[in-house]
């Protein structure tokens, strides 16, 4: 009993049956069976949620992307790959993951940059540390559905706040709708607006947890203050970053609240009139539940889901690589 | 660290602004009507319409009904979740049992999938049980999650001293009592950082709820889309409504945003 296994903490923090005060035939076995059952009775719920409402319908995507399968089939046909045959001629698919991929790299990258900066002046010695990390991290409370409301109105081509001040520094208007790349800024900051924050205050806890020897040591050497944030801060955030580059990957290309909310059609799940900032996941929605092609939209999911195992991947190598 | 200078504080300073900014806008649009969008240079002062177009907004609707909807899909989620996680979290920290480390990782590695893909067999099979348009189709999905068990597992390792536990069983206390009395209060900061964003997450929940419930009995979240997928988007109107279901979260998140601070700068150093 005494032995752990390798990754577990020592055996001290284990419990050991210990038997009760006074043990009684009858007693002793109650107690064992709750030793043994309990611990299992405990992280049931979660294994049985999760198997019921992730993992099985992640497979059964899988399953139904085999089919044509209307809403409400009774007798869906098999047709094997043939939506995936046909998702692969399908511009609309490339177009939407275009799209997913240029809102992501407008999103993720400036979001990463900035939240260091950020946490490193947070990291400086403030009055009232707690109020600033907190006003930092205000975007946070909006809802999805309100950011993607209220840049939608901020954005609007015609009457929007931002168009405004572009027109009193003499510039010139922009189509945050109809144009497609302006319309991918637009989302990209709506994103970065509600997430930039947060991720600066996780890399600003990973900031506080490095040692001031360290520093003290290379100040003693006389790097300068650049040096010591390239040299020092930079290469000790690395699991912190790889953690925040990946779980924004994770998240950014499943991106769907802000682009439907961004329409100006109300209502619409087309991403703008020609599908200029339609994300896939916005695109499944639309071939889901408004063409109720559950088959081929099954075969989207799928495939996002490979690509977004795929960059994922890409991007943890990246960042290890490149912060080192 | 040298102390934070002039440069520090007006950037932060800007920063802070920049995140507060598009919560005055909302208010701003809703507290006036929707002509003031169309001047040159909009007015940067609230006007007196707010409870006009707030009304309007109970009007168009089912507002109410909406409030009432999330408040019971976010509470009932958070109290599950918090008790699901603390059990799991306390078994995997402190209880021994075959095929915990695995386990244990595979929860982990959940962590990663991207289970909104999966929402078409889910939604297939909420039509089965006759869910679809119900509040239980919100609530099942979401009644505990990786997070969660992973957060508490966490933090249940060295906040519970297995002194302690080992004393309690020694008493003759059951597992059950153990959790209740040993470990419970010793997490409870944990457990009160994951009751406030569960409730969070769920309050601001979107896709699901949108493809499972209807016009009529939606969440806030759906209301408001609801609101802003008029034929002609009206911007007091719609905003009045941003507002409303804004204010409530952000009062509590000012209000206990030391915690929540401190809650995810734990948890960062933590995971």
């Amino acid at each position: 009993m005494s032995q752990t296994t390798a990754r577990s903490a020592p055996s001290k923090s284990d419990i050991a049956v210990v038997p009760p005060r006074r043990p009684s035939p009858w007693r002793d076995r109650l107690s064992r069976l709750d030793v043994k059952a309990s611990p299992y009775l405990y992280i049931a719920p979660f294994f049985l949620v999760f198997g019921v409402v992730g993992l099985f319908p992640l497979l059964y995507t899988g399953y139904v992307s085999l089919f044509d399968w209307e809403l409400g089939d009774d007798n869906p046909v098999f047709i094997g790959f043939d939506n995936y045959v046909e998702l692969f001629g399908d511009d609309q698919f490339y177009k939407t993951l275009t799209n997913t991929v240029s809102i992501f790299l407008l999103s993720s990258g400036p979001q990463i940059v900035i939240a260091v900066l950020l946490a490193a002046l947070l990291n400086a010695r403030l009055r009232m540390p707690t109020a600033w990390r907190v006003g930092v991290l205000l975007p946070y409370a909006a809802s999805l559905v309100a950011i993607g409301i209220i840049f939608a109105n901020l954005f609007g081509p015609n009457y929007g706040l931002v168009n405004s001040v572009f027109e009193l520094l003499g510039l010139d208007r922009v189509d945050w709708q109809a144009n497609r790349f302006a319309s991918h800024i637009a989302i990209a900051i709506m994103v970065n607006w509600r997430w930039t924050g947060y991720n600066a205050l996780i890399i600003l806890a990973a900031m506080k947890a490095i040692p001031r020897e360290i520093y003290e040591a290379a100040w003693v050497d006389g790097a300068s203050p650049m040096r010591r944030f390239f040299s020092i801060t930079l290469p000790l955030l690395r699991p912190t970053l790889i953690f925040v580059v990946v779980t924004s990957t994770i998240g950014g290309l499943q991106i769907f609240t802000e682009p439907k909310l961004f329409d100006a059609m109300p209502g619409s799940n087309n991403g703008g009139s020609t599908n200029q900032f339609q994300t896939v996941t916005l695109y499944m929605y639309q071939t889901a539940f408004e063409g109720q092609h559950f088959g081929y939209a099954s075969a989207t999911a799928w495939v996002l889901f490979l690509v977004i195992l795929v960059i994922a991947s890409l991007n943890f190598l990246l960042t290890r690589r490149l912060v080192r | 660290m040298r102390r934070a200078g002039f440069w520090i504080y007006g950037l932060l300073g800007a920063f802070v602004l920049g995140s507060a900014f598009p919560f005055y806008w909302s208010y701003l649009v809703a507290s006036r009507d929707s002509g003031m969008l169309t001047e040159r240079i909009p007015p940067l002062i609230p006007g007196g319409n707010f409870w006009a177009n707030a009304q309007r907004v109970f009007d168009s609707v089912e507002f109410w009904k909406a409030l009432v909807n999330s408040v019971i899909v976010a509470g009932a989620v958070t109290f599950s979740t918090v008790l699901f996680s603390t059990l799991a979290g306390f078994a995997f920290a402190k209880l021994r049992f075959r095929g915990r480390d695995p386990l244990f990782l595979f929860i982990v590695a959940t962590l990663a999938v991207p289970t909104q893909l999966g929402i078409i067999p889910l939604y297939m099979s909420m039509a089965d049980f006759g869910w679809v348009g119900g509040l239980w189709a919100v609530m099942v999905p979401n009644l505990v999650t990786a997070l969660g068990v992973f957060w508490m597992r966490q933090y249940t390792l060295d906040a519970v001293p297995f002194e302690l536990v080992e004393a309690a069983r020694m008493d003759g206390c059951s597992m059950i009592r153990v959790y209740w009395h040993v470990c419970l209060p010793a997490v409870r900061p944990a457990a009160a950082f994951l009751a406030m964003f569960t409730f969070m997450t769920s309050w601001n929940d979107f896709m699901w709820p949108l493809i499972v419930l209807d016009a009529g009995n939606p969440t806030v979240q759906v209301a408001l889309e609801k609101l802003q997928s008029g034929y002609y988007i009206d911007y007091s109107l719609v905003l009045a409504g941003t507002t409303l279901a804004t204010i409530p979260i952000l009062i509590v998140f000012v209000a206990l945003g030391r915690q929540i601070v401190a809650g995810i700068m734990q948890g960062a150093v933590k995971g």
